[in-house]
């Protein structure tokens, strides 16, 4: 069974690019737009990792984690955030919104297959 | 086209429109009227190109998005003021990014790293000076991604199965005692020690002596805590970086064996530590059956955790009705955001094949109505009247097919503010742009081929129309010129109208540069409004010193013809001292035109109705012959040269003199009257463009073709084209025929 | 077509104008249909005989005969019209009739004789001589257009 990933940013070159990188690794992908369209598609279906960006219109990432983390079946749910800035401040942020780790833009394939694999079986 | 192409295409796509966010937002800010969302949406905009563009290596870009998105972001956390001095380089800034922009999709050059640095620099002085930044002004010639405050992430993690312990492995020792929390972020302990297991050989031990009894297991707590025996060639950092994500979430003591004393101060040697915890302990001496064992073990109280999690959830949620509260807040949140209208992108090939099956639709029902005609029946019969009923949808089919490639000249619009700076810039000025009606749609290709007659249009009212500040004072006006863009749908047609308030035309000047150009005969009697027109005459610059704006080589004319090739026209009127309107008017879609059927010399002919003034037939005694060829209608007084359509065009030898004749009064740039001069007028009717130059080429005085109801071809007669070949055929362009009165 | 073509076989499209016989790769050929009225242009090559309508695209009808340097043809129903691709442009090539369709080996291609005339040796890439005793021109189709957009380019900055 390919891991499932729900994959959340508002650019449309970071989905492409996420979705492309994640399906050639072999992940089922998921897509959304922003921290809101990321908890409506979590309506029904757990992934088995979920990378979302931070910056976001509507709900931003940290808004999106504490969301997901509020959901009954997905507290445990590995979360990535995908982030170009690495400062301390902004990690530190995200795991008090309930991160599970990160992923420093720009990313390639294998640094993103590779934190995946950090989290998730 | 491979995958990373194509999503660098998206990429371009994505960042023009991101641009134009950026713009916007920041001239929202620059008048005042921006809130927390716009600062976001502009950051977000400079953000995304950056994270983009590191993506794909293009680190001018990256370099220069990276201090802008600094500068931002002070502004953001309020920590810095937005103030007028501070938008102005973020204006300029958001400009110099659109060049960066450009020039990495173009694959050219940037040019104009001088601009960039200083700006750079500019916004560098805004936020202070920070370490991540210091490295990076040395202008070193590849920036390595540290100097951007980069983190870069080395996992490698194939070595694990099949490393073979080198001679060199040291022998780390690991204690690593999670806390709550990192369950509750979602890391699991198997899978760090599975990962750590992979990087050579280890021998791990797991404490459960905190462990409470099954009742008492908070399922959200943390018992258990391992020591790890790690014999590795890896470092301490390679370590470290397992537990990277869980570093504030986990208690982690690493000492190297024998070693440097790197770790913290050690009390006992590990291998004490678990001698006085025995409990459970797996050994192994391979890692693949080390994460099976691992799994199997230590999987057991993790799973029961999960269980619990839920169950206890709603246990707790449920008293505090938390659970039905909370769909409720989702809905609220929804109601909060934006209301947006759904969209869908669509292949443009798809939208245009769809409006070619709607123009032979429309060509279909003509071919019917004619049919129906032929065939006699009356007007009132339910078949006539069924086809009229057709051809009104058939009708209401094609406008909304063509609303779909219609889009709001917003974009375009806001482009030209750029110009403006650009321009304002460089000539010293202060101008300010206004925008009208920007919300007005037109046709897609017609917006995307405006881009650059208007640029030039926005780029000349700055240079030559608006005045020096100085003058402007000087002659009481405000310091700051105005120039405005507008658009309006008005009678069927797009208006666009680009007006400054400068000094308007110098005609004196104007005049004797045609003259001295050879354009007009030194004595010519022009009205001021020939005088003005002579600005889009081929050859005529009127930059008497080449400015480094207007001076590329592109004068007015240019602008005119790419104007005429979307079938329309750019008129001028201008007033001195009070400024100038340039107007372009074009059809609403270049898919269908309002058309008058004529004929003439045996040819079928369409004339745009846009160029009409009215037709008539002309009574003799009205044509008065002017030498060898010429002939001049006296309509109401005025004299108008007339063209004899089929003779011009080459349909026949000599020009017609039938007395059956009927004109067709035309209208052509800058008013000017001619009167074409046809066999006979079939009907109006709208017909679909069809293109001349996909499978031939261009047609001298044809604009296009169109099919008609018995599936022939009929031409689409360039009014203003024939006009001014006409005239040049007849003689050099002699004012006094249109002068006359 | 049932037989499989062979790399080194051509299936070329034989057709009169005049009295002679010329030919077009198969592959070059959109369709052939009869003649329909063309609407003439203004300014247009002798040999262009004006545009047609097929199937609400707008293309152009070359006699080929005029282009060959021959007698201007004056088509009727008779007349067939070859649709042919040439390079990214649909055009109509006005002949007489078509007259075969053959597979021929590309080593039975010859170069031109220097014989024909000057015009139509341009616009010929080769000959066949058949069996049966015929000789079949092969059009260079890429050399019966001029370059019409480029040449109208022209005159507009001129």
């Amino acid at each position: 069974m390919p891991l499932n990933i729900l994959a959340i940013d508002d650019s449309r070159t970071m989905r492409d690019m996420l979705k492309f990188a994640l399906s050639d690794a072999g992940f089922d992908v998921t897509l959304a737009e922003d921290g809101q369209k990321g908890l409506d598609a979590l309506d029904g279906y757990t992934p088995d990792v979920i990378i979302t960006d931070i910056n976001m219109p509507v709900l931003d990432g940290f808004g999106l984690i504490e969301g997901v983390r509020k959901m009954p079946g997905l507290r445990a749910v590995p979360i990535l955030v995908l982030t170009t800035e690495s400062s301390q401040e902004l990690k530190q942020r995200a795991r008090q919104a309930g991160a599970t780790g990160w992923i420093v833009k720009p990313f390639d394939k294998v640094k993103l297959v590779n934190a995946i694999h950090k989290v998730a079986a | 086209m491979d995958s990373m192409e194509t999503i660098k295409q998206t990429f371009f796509q994505e960042c023009e429109d991101l641009l134009q966010d950026l713009e916007s937002g920041l001239i929202l800010m620059n008048d005042g009227e921006s809130d927390d969302e716009t600062i976001n949406s502009v950051f977000r905009a400079v953000h995304s190109i950056k994270g983009g563009a590191g993506a794909f290596e293009l680190t001018e870009l990256v370099k220069f998005a990276h201090i802008f998105e600094n500068t931002l972001d002070e502004i953001r956390s309020d920590r810095l003021e937005a103030s007028k001095e501070v938008l102005k380089v973020l204006l300029q800034s958001s400009d110099t990014l659109t060049d960066l922009f450009e020039a990495a999709r173009d694959d050219v050059e940037f040019d104009d790293t001088e601009r960039a640095d200083e700006l750079r620099a500019a916004l560098q002085g805004f936020i202070g000076d920070k370490p991540e930044e210091a490295s990076d002004d040395g202008g070193m010639p590849a920036m390595s991604m540290d100097d951007m405050g980069f983190e870069p992430v080395i996992l490698d993690f194939d070595f694990g199965d099949d490393v073979d312990v080198a001679p060199d492995a040291i022998v780390f020792d690991i204690v690593f005692t999670p806390n709550a929390t990192m369950y509750a972020h979602g890391n699991e302990a198997v899978r760090l020690l599975s990962n750590l297991a992979e990087l050579g050989d280890a021998n791990i031990t797991c404490d459960r002596s905190t462990l409470p009894a099954f009742d008492d297991i908070d399922p959200e707590g943390a018992y258990l805590s391992w020591s790890i025996e790690l014999e590795t060639e890896k470092t301490e950092d390679d370590i470290r970086e397992i537990f990277d994500f869980v570093e504030d979430d986990c208690e982690l003591q690493i000492t190297q064996r024998g070693g440097a004393p790197e770790g913290g101060p050690e009390d006992g040697l590990p291998d004490e530590d678990s001698a006085e915890t025995p409990d459970i302990a797996i050994e192994t001496t391979s890692e693949a059956p080390a994460m099976d064992n691992n799994e199997a073990v230590s999987a057991a109280p993790v799973e029961v955790a999960s269980v619990e999690i839920e169950v206890k959830a709603e246990e707790k949620e449920q008293p505090k009705a938390e659970a039905p509260a909370k769909p409720e807040k989702k809905a609220e949140k929804k109601a909060a955001a934006p209301v947006q209208a759904a969209t869908i992108r669509i292949n443009l090939e798809r939208v245009d094949r769809l409006i070619n099956l709607v123009g032979e639709l429309v060509i279909n029902q003509a071919m019917l109505t004619e049919c129906v005609v032929e065939a006699g029946l009356s007007r009132d019969s339910a078949v006539s009247s069924g086809l009229d009923e057709f051809k009104q949808l058939t009708r209401e089919i094609q406008e909304s097919v063509m609303a779909i490639r219609a889009q709001p000249v917003q974009s375009l619009f806001q482009r030209m503010s750029r110009v403006v700076r650009k321009a304002a810039q460089a000539t010293d000025k202060s101008v300010r742009l206004v925008l009208e009606g920007e919300f007005t749609e037109v046709d897609k290709t017609i917006v995307e081929k405006l881009a650059d007659p208007l640029t030039h249009m926005i780029r000349n009212a700055v240079d030559h129309g608006v005045e020096t500040p100085e003058k402007r004072l000087e002659n009481g006006k405000p310091e700051e010129g105005i120039v405005t863009l507008s658009a309006a749908h008005r009678s069927g047609k797009i208006v666009i109208e680009v007006s400054d308030d400068g000094a308007g035309v110098n005609r004196e000047r104007v005049k004797q540069i045609a003259i001295d150009k050879g354009l007009i005969p030194e004595d010519a009697p022009l009205s001021d409004s020939e005088i003005d027109n002579l600005l889009f005459m081929p050859g005529f610059s009127t930059a008497e010193n080449v400015t480094t704006l207007s001076g590329r080589g592109v004068g007015m004319d240019v602008v005119k013809r790419a104007i005429q090739s979307l079938g329309g026209r750019v008129t001028i009127s201008s007033e001195p001292g009070k400024g100038s309107v340039f107007t372009i008017s074009l059809p609403l879609t270049l898919a269908i035109l309002d058309g008058m059927l004529v004929h003439a010399a045996g040819q079928t002919l369409v004339i745009p109705l846009t160029a009409i003034v009215e037709t008539l037939i002309p009574k003799p005694g009205d044509i008065h012959h002017m030498g060898p060829d010429g002939r001049v209608l006296n309509i109401r007084g005025t004299f108008v040269p007339m063209i004899d359509v089929g003779y011009e065009l080459g349909f026949r030898d000599s020009p017609t003199h039938s007395e059956r004749s009927v004109v067709l009064s035309v209208e052509t740039d800058g008013g000017t009257q001619s009167a074409l001069l046809v066999d006979a007028i079939q009907d109006q009717r709208q017909v679909v463009i069809k293109s001349l130059e996909d499978n031939y080429g261009h047609v001298p005085s044809i604009a296009a073709a169109t099919i008609l109801g018995d599936g022939r071809i009929a031409l689409i007669l360039d009014v203003d084209n024939l006009v001014s070949s006409a005239g040049d055929s007849r003689a050099s362009f002699d004012p006094t025929l249109v002068a006359a009165e | 077509m049932t037989e499989t073509l062979h790399s080194d076989e051509s299936e070329l499209v034989a057709f009169v104008v005049g009295n002679q016989e010329y030919c077009v790769d198969i592959m070059k050929v959109r369709e052939i249909r009869g003649w329909t009225p063309a609407t003439a242009l203004p300014d247009a090559p002798d040999y262009v005989q004006g545009v047609i309508n097929l199937r609400g695209s707008v293309l152009p009808i070359v006699d080929l005969a005029k282009r060959l340097d021959m007698e201007t043809t004056e088509p009727s129903e008779r007349h067939v019209i070859i649709i042919s691709q040439i390079r990214d442009q649909v055009v109509g090539l006005l002949v007489d009739s078509v007259s075969d369709i053959l597979t021929v080996s590309n080593e039975t291609i010859q170069p031109t004789p220097d014989v024909a005339s000057e015009v139509a040796q341009s616009f010929v890439g080769g000959v066949l001589a058949l069996e049966d005793g015929r000789m079949i021109s092969l059009i260079a189709l890429d050399r019966i257009l001029p370059n019409f957009s480029t040449d109208t380019e022209v005159e507009v900055a001129a």
